[in-house]
């Protein structure tokens, strides 16, 4: 399918709420504004943006601890998210989440996942559900390289496989689980691993939207034509630590500066649909602008929002009791 | 009204539902069993024959066998249930949960808190549980203080097939999380069940027995053997109120406080593992808001801190018996 010029507008306003997000948030924690753990999804936007213009409303993510990226790609209210990574009552989920465990089912958006290798059998059983119940919608599990050698992520590619399920796993290879190289952890290659389940397995640079998209293109169409699951291997990079507070003395010296340099996903498409004369720089520096002002707005508004009071700690654990 | 057993009472409970709710869907290993094999279809209807049947009506769609692989299958009813679905899972033997506990507890048990109310996750875990088959230490559990202790999980132990029955159709239809335990040794108990559907509430004790003197505590197939112990007793003039509190969540304290009042003597019979279980909960609540009205120290029957052993004989040791229990409620009523 060619992308239309609203679907690249719309492609690097994602990607640039992404970074714009992420960066904030990276700011705001190290001024002490943010309680608890982060992890940010800077330098990755062309993956999650990527897989989900392929997406609509039928269709379902499983996201990872490194979900705020995911979110903003399916469209979650950003600064619904803002107010919950703050630990809001307006939060997208009450403030009783956190940026872990954001979610917005409405969006099918079940969830960033504070458990490594979490979500693949949950994808499973949406897959299963719009397979039962005939919507024609695909479900898209994330994955990190980390989250790849969990039992439950390998148990997930060969239920989707002998189930025929519509599913596409996306292992998005940053180089590191937690500090941890990829290039040590992962036995064999993704791609194989995928072939020896019996489904597809396709490898893509994470940079490179375009790359990601058709990717996600020939994986969605599989799935919604009834030909089961595939896997993408994105390969790309963190611009920040693990968790927010991490030093990344396990990373080369200047590594990060020549990534952010060399390898940046909005610089590359960027001068892609520039040099192509799709778009031209001043939308997009438009857009740039739009997105710090809202960005701007979430954080302050988010600051300024009340917290949950004593009543919300015991509503919401069952729907009777 | 026929005469039914255990088994019987949950496949029709399933098949009822199924019929009712065209999002009803079962599955596990071996549910209609002969996937892909070259024989029969529907061969084994799960391990213990409890779903057998529904195949043949429902279909492979709604009747999904599984590979081994409890992470996936678990997993992926939690997600249907959160998608649409409602979904009643097979997880074999509850001794098994060691291989997919992560998506019973920190997925479906969390997602509603989680996701700030906005989930709904009607899943139904049916698993079977409880010694007395000779089927040693990995496959003779309890385990249900551990799904109890789970904020956002409901567990139900049903004592009877009449029990069974109303509590599985009330479990489909709660849009909770469910957890649904099922004696191994009770499968082939028969009694009297309607043919047409019902629900029991969960969190509403029934009194197997009402008595006087001592109020005994009990959860599934200790039901049963309270109930036998009270009716012994009855002859002896020891009279016992038997308090069945159907689900362990919810808990129906009301009604096991109120016995405590009128009979001042407490015996809780709990199958599971001693350290932290149904009868050291009780016992707590009690101890907590009853203690006044206790006329002698609270008894818990229970196995000893040991894994449930192999040999018959030591089996035989090891489960909370008929003698074991009348011990004790002769203990409390002071003989």
């Amino acid at each position: 399918m060619q992308l239309s010029r609203e679907d690249l507008l719309k492609a690097y306003r994602d990607m640039r709420t992404i970074r714009e997000f992420e960066d904030r948030v990276h700011d705001e924690f190290a001024k002490g504004g943010i309680p608890g753990f982060v992890h940010l999804y800077a330098g990755e936007e062309a993956s999650g943006v990527g897989v989900c213009m392929n997406l609509d409303d039928r269709d379902k993510i499983a996201s990872t601890h490194r979900g705020h990226g995911h979110c903003i790609a399916k469209g979650c209210d950003a600064k619904g998210m803002m107010k919950e990574i703050y630990g809001k009552r307006d939060g997208l989920c009450g403030g009783k989440g956190g940026s872990m465990h954001i979610a917005d089912l409405s969006r099918g958006m079940m969830g960033a996942n504070g458990i490594v290798g979490g979500g693949p059998p949950l994808v499973c059983g949406a897959a299963l559900s719009a397979q039962t119940l005939k919507t024609g919608g695909v479900a898209v599990a994330f994955v990190g390289d980390g989250g790849s050698n969990q039992g439950t992520t390998l148990e997930s590619y060969n239920l989707a496989r002998v189930w025929n399920l519509p599913v596409v796993f996306v292992v998005e290879d940053n180089g590191y689980a937690e500090t941890t190289a990829s290039a040590w952890s992962v036995g064999g290659s993704q791609k194989k691993r995928a072939e020896a389940f019996g489904m597809p397995g396709l490898e893509v640079d994470g940079h490179d939207f375009f790359a990601v998209y058709e990717a996600a293109r020939q994986a969605t169409e599989w799935a919604r034509g009834g030909d089961g699951p595939s896997l993408i291997h994105v390969k790309l990079d963190r611009h920040y630590g693990h968790f927010e507070g991490d030093a990344m003395t396990y990373r080369a010296e200047g590594e990060v500066e020549k990534l952010r340099a060399e390898s940046d996903a909005l610089n590359i498409f960027r001068a892609k649909v520039c040099q192509a004369h799709l778009l031209e720089a001043n939308q997009l520096d438009e857009i740039d602008a739009e997105v710090k002002t809202l960005i701007d707005e979430a954080v302050a508004e988010s600051e300024a929002a009340p917290p949950p009071g004593e009543k919300d700690l015991l509503t919401d654990v069952y729907v009777s009791y | 009204m026929s005469k039914k057993s255990f088994r019987q009472a949950i496949n029709e409970a399933l098949a009822q539902e199924m019929r009712r709710d065209p999002t009803v869907i079962v599955m596990g290993e071996d549910n209609a069993g002969g996937m892909g094999a070259p024989g029969e279809d529907d061969a084994w209807g799960g391990v213990l024959g409890v779903t057998k049947g529904l195949m043949p009506e429902f279909g492979r769609e709604r009747v999904l066998d599984t590979p081994i692989s409890e992470s996936a299958f678990i997993g992926a009813a939690v997600g249907a249930a959160a998608t649409g679905l409602r979904p009643v899972a097979e997880l074999m033997f509850v001794d098994f949960l060691g291989v997919c506990f992560d998506q019973i507890f920190n997925q479906a048990g969390k997602f509603k808190y989680m996701f700030g109310g906005k989930a709904v996750t009607p899943v139904v875990i049916r698993t079977m549980y409880g010694a007395g088959f000779r089927a040693a230490s990995q496959h003779s559990q309890c385990l249900y203080p551990i799904f109890t202790h789970i904020p956002g999980l409901k567990v139900v132990i049903p004592s009877s097939p009449y029990e069974a029955k109303g509590l599985m159709i009330q479990a489909i239809r709660d849009d909770d999380p469910v957890i649904f335990l099922e004696h191994k040794v009770m499968y082939d108990d028969e009694e009297e069940v309607p043919d047409e559907p019902y629900t029991i509430p969960f969190g509403e004790a029934n009194l197997t027995r009402e008595g006087e003197d001592v109020t005994i505590v009990a959860f599934g197939r200790m039901v049963n053997f309270s109930n036998e112990v009270a009716d012994k007793l009855a002859k002896d003039g020891i009279s016992c109120t038997v308090v069945d509190p159907r689900t362990t969540s919810p808990l129906d304290t009301d009604t096991i406080l109120e016995c405590v009042e009128e009979t001042g003597r407490l015996v809780v019979v709990d199958e599971a593992s001693p350290r932290c279980n149904m009868a050291t909960d009780i016992s707590a609540l009690v101890a907590q808001e009853a203690f006044g009205a206790l006329k002698a120290p609270i008894k818990m029957v229970t196995p000893p801190h040991t894994p449930v052993p192999f040999s018959p004989q030591l089996e035989d040791l090891y489960i909370p018996s008929p003698e074991k229990i009348e011990a004790a409620v002769r203990a409390v009523a002071g003989e």
